[in-house]
């Protein structure tokens, strides 16, 4: 308990000592207490347009889009893979031809299919967002009891009914890690994006912050990022042992 | 003689959907007039871009120009991460105490994405090399270092403590043990953040640079040059998979008892 106390004493006393003496200048790294007070105000006066509370909707608006997007597609189809295996020779070398382009190098051609607006980030959360949760979904059909299927089939249920009482609930733990994964990856690629592209959103508010060498504004943004990403992953987790408790190997 | 047959079949499905991609892009692109060659560059287009980049060169600089430079940034930031990254895993994996304090500034920091820090890396450093390895440095870093905690935490006590009552030192039970037991999580994790290089490099140069393949594509996304940004995206996908490919021969090379 002490010791990890320390070690955030250690990282914060020696920004604010850092920049109270003066070692750097305050253009470089502003005291963590302007930081503060420039994220209150951020709050109240708008900064490239907008309070910090609507960058953040703005943000947060474009990634819920894209992200719902991508788990519809991909975790059905990620189920479909995994149970029929042409679908999977079919749908694998396309993937594995996607698979090493950085969701962020996207970025280019959504700008010239959807503009510069809201839906400019579209294409790069979708490309961060697609593989895991098609992997985890079809990583969970493939790791379900082959006896299982067979019971299910025996006692008479259909295709449907395989895929919505066996399959779907044998997977669901692998399904909620990969919507975990991916929320981190879309999160990310989502911030990028907005460096590059757009008018809106918490990406585009450092950057602006950046091109007015305001340090303070771009730290205040970035505390901003890590907290919204460090609570997407808090709530996804918790699902995720619930689920995992309640439907896991242990409860089946 | 079934898993040959499947494995045909698992080729030819596989060859073919090539194929229709191949001829989508074709039809899509060209005859059917679906896909502006604003919005999607016809095959023409990209061997057009290809041949100019080869040539003259776009953008500053020829296709290995651009190429060079962005292989170089990744090789130093991820060269760095390697080299600080994995020293502080042992240490945390080994060390109670060092976990205990260091650990709480590591979590508060790796929530912040990497690709966030790239405004401010600008401020401090500029629009050149040293703020684009920073950042991939940065990203390359907290996979190497939780991997290498994780490994030289999950090592068998008895190993060591045999090693120990052999009169071991300290040093050698690093050496001899405790790094090649962590070796596989290590290397998971490297796998992990070479990943992350290509993602972080790409990011910043898009946002603002002098040379690269990120470049390029910002250039071609004002000049509405699809084909050039096709050769750039195909490039960086390349070399991300030629990368990872380098990584797993080195892999074998370090750990030859694995198969």
């Amino acid at each position: 308990m002490l010791l990890p106390a320390l070690g955030l004493l250690t990282l914060f006393g020696g920004w604010a000592l850092v920049s109270s003496l003066e070692l750097v200048s305050p253009h470089f790294l502003p005291s963590p207490f302007v930081v503060f007070t420039t994220m209150v105000e951020l709050t109240r006066e708008p900064y490239a347009g907008s309070t910090l509370q609507q960058h953040l909707l703005a943000s947060l608006d474009k990634f819920a889009v894209s992200y719902a997007l991508s788990v519809a597609i991909g975790v059905p189809l990620g189920l479909l893979m995994g149970r029929f295996q042409i679908l999977d020779w079919v749908v694998t070398p396309v993937f594995e031809a996607f698979r090493y382009i950085p969701p962020i190098a996207w970025v280019p051609f959504s700008i010239l299919w959807f503009g510069t607006g809201f839906l400019a980030p579209t294409l790069v959360i979708f490309a961060a967002t697609f593989a895991p949760c098609l992997l985890n979904a079809y990583r969970g059909v493939r790791l379900i009891d082959g006896t299982l299927l067979e019971v299910a089939q025996g006692l008479g249920a259909g295709r449907l009914r395989t895929m919505t009482e066996v399959l779907l609930p044998g997977a669901l733990p692998h399904i909620v890690a990969g919507l975990r994964v991916s929320a981190g990856f879309g999160w990310q690629s989502l911030i990028g994006a907005e460096l590059i592209v757009g008018s809106t959103g918490l990406g585009y508010m450092i950057v602006q912050g950046e091109s007015n060498v305001a340090p303070s504004v771009v730290l205040a943004g970035m505390i901003t990022i890590g907290l919204v990403g460090a609570s997407i992953d808090y709530v996804l987790r918790k699902v995720e042992d619930r689920i995992r408790r309640n439907w896991g190997p242990s409860g089946l | 003689m079934r898993v040959v047959e499947s494995l045909s079949w698992r080729w030819l499905i596989g060859g073919g959907s090539a194929v229709v991609l191949a001829i989508a892009w074709y039809l899509l692109t060209g005859p059917l007039e679906v896909l502006s060659p604003v919005q999607f560059p016809t095959i023409e287009d990209a061997i057009d871009s290809l041949s100019q980049l080869m040539g003259p060169g776009y953008a500053g600089a020829t296709l290995w120009g651009h190429i060079l430079s962005s292989i170089e940034l990744v090789l130093l930031g991820f060269t760095v991460a390697v080299a600080t990254g994995t020293p502080l895993g042992l240490l945390m994996g080994r060390s109670r105490v060092a976990h205990a304090y260091l650990n709480s500034i590591f979590q508060l920091i790796r929530p912040i994405a990497p690709i966030a820090w790239i405004p401010l890396t600008i401020l401090w450093f500029g629009l050149g090399t040293a703020a684009k390895v920073f950042v991939i440095w940065l990203a390359a870093f907290a996979p190497i270092v939780i991997n290498t905690i994780t490994g030289a935490r999950n090592i068998d006590p008895v190993l060591v403590a045999a090693a120990q009552v052999h009169g071991a030192s300290r040093r050698h039970i690093l050496f001899d043990i405790v790094i090649p037991a962590a070796m596989p999580t290590i290397f998971t994790g490297l796998r992990i953040s070479l990943q992350a290089c290509w993602m972080v490099l790409v990011a910043s140069e898009l946002v603002g640079s002098f040379t690269g393949l990120g470049h390029i594509m910002i250039l071609a996304t004002r000049d509405l040059n699809a084909g050039m940004i096709f050769i750039a995206m195909s490039c960086v996908s390349v070399l991300g998979a030629l990368s990872s490919l380098a990584l797993a021969r080195v892999e074998h090379w370090v750990m030859p008892w694995r198969p």
